[in-house]
């Protein structure tokens, strides 16, 4: 009894969260050139509203963001991925 | 001094096969004229459109990867804007990333050529293959 005492005892154990941490896929895949010409990749890092995803949900690196970006431009323009649209996917 | 350039684009739905391959000549010898080299062409046949462009959903696209002088760009621009079977256009400079991964591509799709007609015994059998292969790009 004295050794229970002095410990917190919970009904329900407590959910400690385990935070996975984000990585960048370029940088971990070694992929150094992003291609505008394969929509469903870029897929990836669009919205359900074909909006690109931010750095802070996807993990990507500044660099690669910046480059990810400007495919995707590219592939919006030749009608590879829509401006707008609903339900992406 | 010549540098890598690729350009892809849109053709509209209504041409003929025979249009469409008198267009894209068209652009290939723009570019064979002013001095360039083709590297690596390919056809990606009739595609749905993400978005109407000029009230039409589908286009013929084509891709086509070149080694050419800068000014050179200029006039095959214009010849793009110029072409009215034309619905759009891109070109990029491609770097030494840019360069590398389109040679991988470029094996990547020999290699899957290759394949596809050691499959098909008889050479009736490749040619057909083949087109259909195209139709579906």
């Amino acid at each position: 009894m004295a050794e229970q005492q002095g410990e917190i005892r919970f009904l329900t154990p407590p959910t400690v969260e385990v935070k996975q941490k984000k990585y960048c896929r370029f940088k971990k895949n070694g992929i150094k050139y992003i291609d505008y010409k394969d929509p469903e990749f870029l897929k990836k890092f669009l919205n359900e509203q074909g909006k690109i995803l931010p750095r802070r949900i996807t993990g990507t690196s500044l660099k690669f963001q910046r480059k990810l970006s400007v495919a995707i431009k590219r592939a919006r323009h030749l009608a590879l991925l829509p401006y707008v649209t609903d339900l992406l996917k | 001094m010549l540098n890598n350039y690729e350009a892809v684009f849109i053709m509209t739905p209504v041409l003929s096969e025979q249009q469409t391959k008198e267009t894209v000549d068209k652009m290939k010898s723009v570019l064979t004229d002013g001095g360039a080299e083709i590297v690596h062409e390919e056809n990606w046949g009739l595609k749905k459109l993400a978005y109407p462009v000029q009230h039409k959903n589908t286009g013929y696209y084509y891709l086509l990867q070149f080694k050419a002088d800068p000014a050179l760009i200029l006039k095959f621009e214009v010849a793009m804007k110029r072409d009215e079977k034309v619905l759009r256009w891109l070109t990029v400079s491609l770097d030494k990333h840019a360069l590398e991964y389109a040679e991988r591509r470029i094996a990547k799709r020999n290699g899957q050529q290759a394949a596809a007609q050691e499959a098909a015994a008889e050479p009736a059998q490749e040619t057909a293959v083949e087109t259909v292969e195209n139709k579906e790009d």
